[in-house]
């Protein structure tokens, strides 16, 4: 079994156009030219990457890297530059990719529960809709769990999507206990026999004591029923979202522990490169990113193609 | 993080303090710790370079005066072009006395315009208009409807026209149906866009083109990061906002694209919107903003006390006065009043990077200040302005008036004719300095 067999380069490449053409332009145009690489060059590139959302410390740190990688280099041009920056962009990246498949993993636990959880309008909802056709095309049984009992009208956007994508939806009136409808959702799917639990949750603010505390119950609840769950808590991350990213993802980790990352709205100018630091720091790998709001704009992440596809000129 | 950045000005601030101008030399190092203060705080990488370059420009060559050190000096530069930047005052809704008023949501996805559109109803409401809510965003799944609970939950019109694609046409009818139905405030909700979307982007634009508002605002999620320059201004060269919006500050985000996003379009923030209850909305204050994106803790309230007694004008007019003689008791006054205004000395310079080890040994009396300040205090104005009326019977009078000995009286006044000497011999020179009350011995 084979999931996401729909990773298509070409499609990544066209989401993150923008941002490929701004980011390599840039390197292209303060590297040209140039035989040697001096230090005003480079602190070029530290603000090209900062403006990606990179992050001041994180920039640093690769430029640092690659100045070092440099001195042992004869070759200084302005391939060789990108290339070693690329090189080291795409290891901080792969650095806590998964050694297990996910199709694996799915055969062997079932239901499979996965935990979406994330700040206000992130896209966790529409992550949602989009993860269950994807799951329901690779041919597998989908139960959706509407445990944002908060947000006005919640349950009618979830309503549509699982309608869209065709699979079974679990939801209680608006104002219920959203860790009630997490343990109703569970059991449903182990009735069912269903192969894959996603849990959408209501957006909250990583401030919100109340809220993320919430979180924990409803992290809690799954682990009652099924004591191997969640199998994964993805933190879904805004791709135009700068370093309060960083932030995020560490309080939310304090509730859930957290295994991956979503980075959505990637089909628009932002760079999303707040991802670098938030992965070294959670150490955990980015598993999917948003590149529309139709069903079929979600991509499976891949390191490699993500960075390559940056530096694609 | 905040411990960090107070460290760090620390450091950057010691080379500063103790000199008495500013110099590219001596501020080099706080402006770089500024500018990371800025990037951290998601205010984009070219406006935080030119912002640096304007404080830079600001500062060079600037006196210190005695009563603040270089350190405050250049934080409060930096402070005052920051509130600056975001809008040196407030900036009201404009709001159509006569006629209808059309209010335009406008932004990207998830910014949160349809909690703030029905934020702002129940703003208005409360003001006593005529709400109308027009429910424009039929693409995302649901936001009709969830415009519809929350209009409901505020007893508010919800405007919309089921199973309709045509987004232009919803807004024509809604301003129609407000005018049949008396309701002379319509807010318009779209749906959230990206501004590369042209298909979208001519969309909200046409809207704008048929209702022809009275106000446009940009909605925009505190928490963006570097893009925020790119879709603000898009969005600005396509629909020309009258005002932005800042969501989810409830949160901890520092809200830095607030000043990319003003540099660009130079448009003012109108409102603040922090949280999720309808009632969570509040008008912007640039000043608060400011303090958040340096960063709360004590580098913010060092900036405020200095900011507070730092009055250039007031300093000015002493050393005028200075220079041409006439500092008298009044002005002696004036300047302990800039300092208790400061509160607790000792407090202040405690706040004072770098100066709390220090801080113990220094001798500085609040108790001597208020006993000074008394005395001044009992004497009539023509004895402030003209000491040498201080006979013996008037003394009594306000050493009996201020509750002190006559004795106190006696040295105070004595040590204000020395201090007047002195000062006889800087005015003599070019020396521009006020004489510092530290180093007035009143004991
Ligand atoms: N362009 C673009 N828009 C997206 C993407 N993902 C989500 N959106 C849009 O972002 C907005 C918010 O998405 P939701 O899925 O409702 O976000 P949420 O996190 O569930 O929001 P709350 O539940 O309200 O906290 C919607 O308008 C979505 O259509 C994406 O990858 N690209
Ligand atoms: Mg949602």
């Amino acid at each position: 079994m084979k999931l996401f067999k729909n990773i298509n380069f070409e499609k990544l490449k066209s989401g993150l156009t923008k941002t490929r053409q701004k980011l390599v332009n840039s390197i292209t145009e303060v590297v040209s030219g140039k035989a040697k690489i001096d230090d005003a060059t480079l602190e070029e590139i530290e603000e090209i990457l900062i403006s990606s959302d990179i992050g001041v410390e994180t920039s640093m740190k690769i430029i640092e890297k690659a100045k070092e990688m440099l001195r042992s280099e004869k070759d200084r041009s302005k391939i060789n530059i990108v290339e070693l920056i690329k090189k080291e962009l795409s290891e901080v990246l792969s650095k806590y990719d998964d050694e297990i498949s996910e199709s694996e993993k799915i055969e062997k636990f079932k239901p499979y529960v996965i935990l979406i959880i994330g700040v206000n309008g992130a896209g966790k909802t529409t992550t949602i809709g989009k993860l269950a056709y994807n799951y329901k095309q690779a041919g597998l049984n989908v139960v959706i769990g509407s445990a944002d009992t908060f947000r006005a009208a919640a349950n009618e956007q979830l309503e549509i999507w699982a309608d869209r994508a065709g699979v079974t939806l679990v939801q209680k009136e608006h104002g219920a206990d959203p860790s009630s409808v997490a343990y109703d959702t569970v059991n449903i799917a182990k009735k069912n026999n269903a192969d894959i639990v996603l849990i959408d949750t209501a957006g909250r603010l990583h401030t919100k004591n109340n809220l993320m505390e919430e979180l924990r119950k409803i992290n809690k609840v799954l682990n009652k029923v099924l004591d191997y769950a969640p199998n994964e808590v993805y933190l879904v991350l805004d791709g135009n979202t700068g370093q309060n990213a960083i932030i995020q993802a560490k309080e939310f980790s304090k509730y859930a522990d957290l295994t991956g990352l979503i980075i959505t709205k990637l089909d628009g100018t932002a760079k999303g490169g707040v991802i670098f630091q938030v992965c070294t720091e959670q150490k955990v790998p980015v598993k999917y990113i948003g590149v529309g709001e139709g069903i079929d704009n979600l991509q499976t992440f891949d390191s490699k193609s993500y960075v390559e596809a940056l530096f694609e000129i | 993080m905040l411990e960090d950045l107070t460290l760090k000005l620390e450091k950057a601030l010691k080379k500063v303090t103790g000199q008495g101008r500013l110099t590219e030399n001596n501020i080099s190092d706080t402006l770089r710790e500024i500018r990371l203060v800025l990037l951290d705080a998601d205010v984009n990488y070219k406006i935080t370079k030119q912002f640096i370059e304007d404080v830079k420009i600001k500062a060079l060559g600037q006196e210190v005066l005695t009563s603040v050190t270089p350190g405050q000096l250049i934080t409060k530069i930096i402070y005052d072009e920051l509130t600056k930047l975001m809008g040196g005052q407030r900036s009201e809704l404009n709001l159509n006395a006569s006629g209808p008023t059309v209010i335009l949501h406008v932004g990207l996805q998830g910014s949160g315009k349809t909690t703030f559109s029905a934020k702002l109803a129940k703003y208005l409401k409360d003001k006593k208009r005529n709400v109308l809510l027009t429910a424009c965003d039929i693409y995302r799944p649901a936001a009709v409807e969830q415009l519809r609970l929350l209009g409901k939950q505020i007893d508010v019109p919800v405007f919309s026209i089921d199973g309709s694609n045509d987004a232009v046409k919803i807004a024509e009818e809604s301003l129609k149906y407000a005018k049949e139905n008396g309701l002379n405030t319509v807010i318009i909700d779209t749906a959230g866009r990206l501004h590369v979307d042209e298909v979208l982007m001519d969309e909200v634009s046409a809207i704008k083109e048929k209702v022809k508002p009275t106000e446009t605002l940009f909605v925009v999620d505190s928490m963006t990061g570097q893009d925020a320059v790119n879709s603000a201004k898009a969005f600005h060269d396509r629909v020309n906002f009258d005002g932005i919006v800042l969501t989810k500050l409830d949160g901890d985000s520092r809200g830095g694209c607030a000043l990319s996003i003003k540099a660009v379009v130079s448009k003012p923030i109108k409102f603040i919107s922090l949280g999720e209850k309808l009632d969570s909305i509040e008008i912007f204050h640039p000043e608060r903003l400011a303090s958040r994106i340096l960063g709360k803790g004590d580098i913010v309230s060092l900036v405020e006390k200095a900011q507070e007694q730092f009055d250039e004008k007031e300093a000015d007019d002493l050393e005028k006065r200075l220079m041409q003689n006439k500092f008298d008791f009044e002005d002696f006054l004036k300047q302990i009043k800039m300092l208790k205004k400061m509160g607790s000395m000792k407090s202040l310079l405690a706040m004072v990077p770098g100066l709390n080890k220090q801080i113990k040994n220094t001798d500085i009396d609040d108790k001597q200040l208020v006993k000074v300040e008394s005395i001044i205090q009992s004497m009539t104005e023509t004895e402030r302005s003209n000491p040498k009326l201080l006979n013996g019977s008037r003394r009594k009078r306000i050493a009996k008036g201020s509750g002190n000995s006559i004795q106190e009286v006696n040295r105070l006044i004595k040590q204000f004719g020395e201090m007047q000497k002195m000062m006889k011999m800087f005015s003599g020179k070019s020396g521009k300095r006020i004489p510092n009350l530290k180093n007035l011995n009143f004991n």
